[in-house]
């Protein structure tokens, strides 16, 4: 008794191109196995290593699946027909599905060349990184705001890495005093725009990076603008304003914030990234009164320390873009360069927080430079004109020999560094204890680095009945500028 | 043996994979083998048989369904010469399930969907001895 059994499309190859072959069985198991054995080919695209029909080969006798007969041992009777029916299963991998995709952009069409492979080498050989690690660094974008102190090793790290786009936000020039920490600026670069010599500096270590600079102060009107195209924001800015302005703008854009910051020999770090962890105003909801946390300029940094910072902020940017080991995320890292320590605070996201919080009450940028009171009444001292004097007005007093009190107000460490001949040092902590060294009747002009010590110390001694008190618009910096070139600055 | 289909059905397996994500989409390349190259004639999108959970990194196409249209293709004149898939957020490659579940002769064309967008198709067949898929050309007809 011959039994029809069907062949579907796919596995005709291995049955002679028949699309039916004719056997004898009582069962579908009997008649399924002699097929087998007369088409040995056919056997592993039917059955499994251990004998059992694959899930996805259905067997049909006439209209009806023989999972909802007897199986195997449905009876077969003349006249039935036999038919083998595909089903099509399949899917993504299941490894890839049960994680979220790894790192922050996708590798796919990314292709290094010779060179880059070459160049990336140490990197393609770590198990944890390979070449799709180093395909999603060309793939990606990170924006540093500032080429100072940490953007110097931040761009030429981040660079040397193969980042694929590098953005730089500066305004500023290079300077003598910034060579002792901003390594990615050389001495042949003072005076030029930090942006020209950053983007040298790049370029040179790796042309294959695409820099795209930005020659202006971030502000609230162009940081979404700026920041909108870019997958990591790294802050290396020394200034409350700045600081707030990117950790909003990067929760209300929803982007990762690098953030680092330096003050003479201590540093802190981590990565705020609002929907996944705490933001910068979960740590400090408030800006500290202007004046308190004093600026590198202002403050000193060990030039060494920017770049360790960097280095751990760089580090972060590239786990988060290649998605290997764990971010600093919800973690401040302290590090002091003296006792050479770390340590690590928790951070928590704050559910009142003000911006990435459950209820926000900021949701669009605003004026930070209010916000950080900066520019209002409680930050600076306001002199009448006549309270101040400019350097060429001091140097010609001084050239007529008229009887005057050159106060200087620094610091004695700063005053080690240059003074003014002939000028008495009382630092501006201890001038309300020693007001009764000066004579009230000789005329005083105040000075200090840059003026605002010294604005304090006229408005003071006015208050306490001098008869004239003038201070030095610009400081000693400004009487270094404008009269004697050879007065070093600091 | 590539497989040759037309602009206006690779886009459409696109905007399908597209549409889908974050399911798994899924269907029937139906057409005829033509100087050595299985020419694709039109595409049959299939409901995805998976349950609801399963949709995003799973597909199904029943015995039943299968029957149906290949007798509607043959009634053509045609025949099923593959299917295609989508890969929601994973690369256009056979994963270790596709191949487990694959039949041979037929194409399997996949595309990858990342976040939401169609990116790289690619079309394969399974190896004689169920090892492993062979990547083979796709040439897309004006």
């Amino acid at each position: 008794m011959g039994i029809p059994i069907h062949i579907p499309t796919a596995l005709r190859q291995y049955a002679n191109n028949q699309d039916a072959i004719e056997i004898d069985g009582q069962t579908v198991g009997d008649v399924l196995q002699k097929l087998s054995d007369g088409y040995p080919d056919l056997r592993h695209h039917l059955f499994t290593e251990d004998g059992a029909l694959r899930n996805f080969v259905n067997v049909y006798v006439n209209d009806d699946d023989i999972r909802y007969l007897k199986q195997h041992d449905t009876e077969l009777k003349p006249g039935d027909a036999v038919t083998i029916v595909p089903a099509v299963a399949g899917g993504k991998p299941v490894a890839e599905t049960s994680a979220p995709p790894k790192g922050l952009v996708s590798s796919e069409g990314v292709t290094l060349s010779k060179e880059e492979i070459e160049r990336y080498s140490r990197h393609l050989i770590i198990p944890e990184f390979t070449i799709e690690g180093q395909k999603k660094l060309k793939a990606a974008s990170v924006l540093i705001i500032g080429t100072g102190g940490l953007g110097s090793p931040l761009a030429l790290y981040l660079a040397a890495a193969g980042i694929g786009k590098l953005g730089l936000v500066d305004f500023d020039v290079v300077d003598a005093t910034n060579l002792q920490r901003q390594i990615i600026h050389g001495t042949s670069d003072v005076g030029r725009p930090k942006l020209d010599s950053a983007k040298d500096g790049i370029l040179d270590i790796n042309p294959n990076v695409e820099v795209e600079t930005y020659n202006t102060f971030l502000n609230s009107d162009n940081a979404l603008d700026i920041m909108r195209p870019y997958d990591v924001i790294i802050d290396g800015t020394d200034n409350f304003p700045t600081r707030y302005l990117v950790n909003d703008a990067c929760v209300l854009l929803g982007k990762p914030n690098v953030y680092g910051s330096i003050f003479r020999f201590e540093g802190q770090a981590s990565v705020f990234w609002a929907g996944k962890g705490p933001c910068y105003r979960c740590l400090y909801p408030e800006p500290p009164p202007p004046g308190l946390v004093p600026s590198c300029a202002e403050g000193g940094v060990i030039g060494v320390l920017p770049g360790i910072i960097g280095v751990i902020q760089a580090t972060e940017a590239v786990k988060i873009i290649t998605g290997i080991g764990e971010p600093l995320m919800g973690r401040l890292l302290l590090y002091n360069a003296l006792n050479m320590t770390f340590r690590e605070l928790k951070l928590r996201k704050d559910p009142e927080c003000p911006i990435c919080g459950e209820d926000p009450t900021v949701t669009e940028l605003i004026d930070y430079q209010h916000f950080c009171g900066i520019g209002t009444d409680e930050d600076q001292i306001r002199l009448e004109p006549q309270q101040e004097i400019s350097a060429e007005e001091l140097k010609a007093l001084r050239d007529q020999r008229r009887p005057l009190t050159l106060l200087d107000v620094r610091e004695d460490f700063e005053y080690e560094i240059c003074h003014l001949p002939d000028s008495t040092l009382i630092p501006i902590a201890q001038l309300e204890r020693r007001v009764g060294e000066l004579d009230k009747e000789t005329p005083v002009v105040a000075l200090c680095r840059t003026g605002p010590r010294s604005a304090r110390a006229t408005k003071f001694l006015t208050e306490a009945g001098f008869k004239q008190v003038q201070n030095l618009v610009g400081g000693i910096i400004g009487w270094a500028d404008k009269v004697d070139p050879d007065m070093p600055k600091y | 043996m590539a497989v040759v289909i037309d602009q206006q059905t690779e886009s459409a397996i696109r905007e399908e994979g597209r549409t889908s994500y974050p399911h798994e989409c899924c269907g029937f390349l139906v057409g005829r083998l033509e100087q050595g190259a299985r020419r694709i004639a039109r595409m049959v999108p299939v409901a995805n048989a998976r349950e609801d959970e399963a949709k995003h990194n799973r597909y199904l196409i029943t015995p039943e369904l299968f029957m149906k249209t290949e007798r509607q293709a043959r009634e053509e004149g045609l025949d099923v010469l593959g299917f295609y898939h989508s890969h929601p957020d994973a690369p256009a490659r056979p994963s270790t399930f596709d191949t487990d579940h694959a039949w041979p002769w037929y194409a399997y064309i996949i595309v990858s969907i990342q976040q939401g967008k169609a990116e790289k198709m690619t079309a394969w067949v399974l190896q004689d001895d169920r090892a492993r898929f062979n990547e083979i050309p796709i040439t897309i007809e004006d």
